[in-house]
């Protein structure tokens, strides 16, 4: 299943808009680089719409990928085909765009929260740098710097070097688990437990390892 | 096809400023045209290393500021042809530069020059942040110490995610490593990083390994872009970097210690 972000657009007519989107996206780039976006007109579903064309490429600008809007009145609806927009149902079930058949609602939640697709990283994370997967696992396919810093709802997967910081199971899960291919990181924590680099094994330092949470603490061993 | 490079490396002392006006130079000796730029307003050094420092006149920030035009501000070498410096002022600060002022200087600049070279100053402030924001380039200075490498990691880091490249979703700018004050005696005692490690480290391609040599600073003193200088290695291996910038293999030098050979051997038997 893939992740959409979705926006909510409050008052797109704002001249400050644009600015405090790209504040947004400057704490966190690599997870907003190239990422599908839905626009979700609810708030300003009465009022009259703007140019969603000029707008959409403004989001482009910002290596946003604008799709789709939802809970878009007839006005809107119009704005978004000549847009080149996608009409998606509420809560980002795809059906039709009138409110009045809204699908029913799920009854029963699953009893553990879904994990999205995750996170994959393919250049290298310098120093300074944060990247979060607030409803996965994150992939890094390159090394990370010293300073530099991960955080994932789920495990981490470095295949390189792990130099900076990793934060798994950041929204609590201690079921969590770091793997790297190279271990010198200055800090791995799983669900807020964690270990600075003067804690770490010396003779683990450099190799492959698995990181977990053994009840209160956590745990260091080699992959094999 | 007119290149924008920015010369940055994160922390003071590197070399940033004497690697900017070598390559400038010797991008000039190899027939381009070539305008640098001094991006560090308050602490101007470049026109200094250029040995321009008493025919500054008009400056960039009064290019950017006070309506004073690019040609009025350019001042022309008159050792090698093709090369001109844009000082920047002693008295302002980076607020002076406004992002639409620095753009509009440079793609003014990119219409007549071959290669703009943006000498950026340290940190990872507004003037380090204007330098490299409209670059297609970069030339990460690194020492081979520690906190060096760091710093230039961080830079890395700000040159992927804040240049307008990065921010209109454009190929990422090519980034080259130019490791300077390379000390072949002390790398071999351990006291510094080697080569490898940093490439480890960086993980961007080599550009040049300067080694370390006391004619930098004679020349620096009297105001000489180090590559005029031929009995200079450090200006000789800056030439090897110039030639790879344009798009030349040429192997690297003085990144392993001189082969003693017979003759010198026996002459210091004689000795």
């Amino acid at each position: 299943m893939q992740t959409v972000l979705s926006l909510r657009l409050i008052a797109p007519g704002d001249p400050e808009f644009f600015a405090l989107l790209r504040d947004k996206i400057a704490h966190n780039p690599d997870f907003f680089r190239d990422a599908p976006v839905v626009l979700d007109l609810a708030p300003v579903a009465d009022a009259t719409p703007i140019d969603l064309e000029a707008f959409t490429s403004e989001l482009r600008r910002l290596r946003l990928v604008p799709v789709g809007v939802q809970n878009a009145g007839p006005a809107w609806q119009a704005a978004a085909r000549s847009a080149g927009l996608a009409q998606l149902g509420p809560g980002g079930q795809p059906g039709t765009a009138n409110p009045t058949t809204r699908p029913e609602p799920l009854r029963q939640r699953p009893t553990a929260p879904p994990r999205g697709a995750g996170l994959v990283i393919a250049e290298p994370v310098r120093g300074g740098q944060q990247v979060s997967c607030p409803d996965g696992d994150l992939t890094v396919l390159a090394p990370v710097g010293h300073g530099a810093e991960l955080v994932a709802a789920g495990h981490i997967h470095v295949y390189g070097p792990l130099r900076g910081r990793a934060f798994a199971g950041a929204n609590g899960d201690e079921r969590a688990m770091i793997f790297c291919d190279q271990l010198e990181a200055e800090l791995v924590s799983i669900a807020g437990i964690y270990l600075v680099s003067e804690d770490l094994d010396p003779r683990l330092r450099g190799k492959r390892v698995r990181v977990w949470c053994d009840g209160e603490r956590l745990s260091i061993g080699p992959v094999p | 096809m007119s290149q924008v490079i920015v010369v940055t490396s994160g922390k003071g002392g590197v070399g940033k400023t004497t690697s900017a006006a070598a390559v400038a130079t010797g991008l000039a000796m190899k027939g381009k045209k070539v305008c640098v730029i001094d991006f560090d307003v308050g602490l101007r050094n470049l026109d200094l290393i250029m040995g321009v420092e008493r025919r500054v006149v008009f400056d960039f920030i009064n290019v950017i500021n006070d309506g004073i035009r690019l040609h009025q501000a350019l001042i022309k070498d008159k050792r090698v042809e093709g090369l001109y410096i844009l000082p920047t002022s002693q008295t302002r600060d980076k607020d002076a530069l406004s992002r639409e002022g620095v753009e509009r200087v440079i793609e003014e600049l990119r219409q007549e020059f071959d290669y703009v070279i943006c000498d950026s100053p340290a940190g990872i402030e507004k003037g380090a942040y204007m330098a490299l924001y409209f670059a297609d380039e970069a030339i990460v200075v690194t020492n081979p110490e520690v906190s060096s490498v760091r710093d230039s990691d961080r830079i890395l880091g700000i040159l992927n995610s804040k240049s307008r490249r990065a921010e209109r979703g454009e190929p990422p700018m090519k980034q080259h490593l130019l490791l300077t004050r390379y000390d072949l005696d002390r790398v071999a005692k351990g006291e510094m990083l080697k080569l490898e490690d940093v490439l480890e480290i960086l993980a961007i391609p080599v550009l040049g390994v300067i080694p370390q040599d006391d004619m930098v600073l004679q020349c620096s003193n009297l105001g000489l872009p180090v590559v005029l200088e031929p009995k200079s290695t450090a200006g000789q291996a800056y030439m090897d970097a110039v030639r790879r910038l344009l798009g030349e293999t040429v192997e690297l030098r003085f990144t392993t210690p001189p082969k003693k050979s017979f003759v010198n051997w026996l002459l210091r038997r004689t000795a």
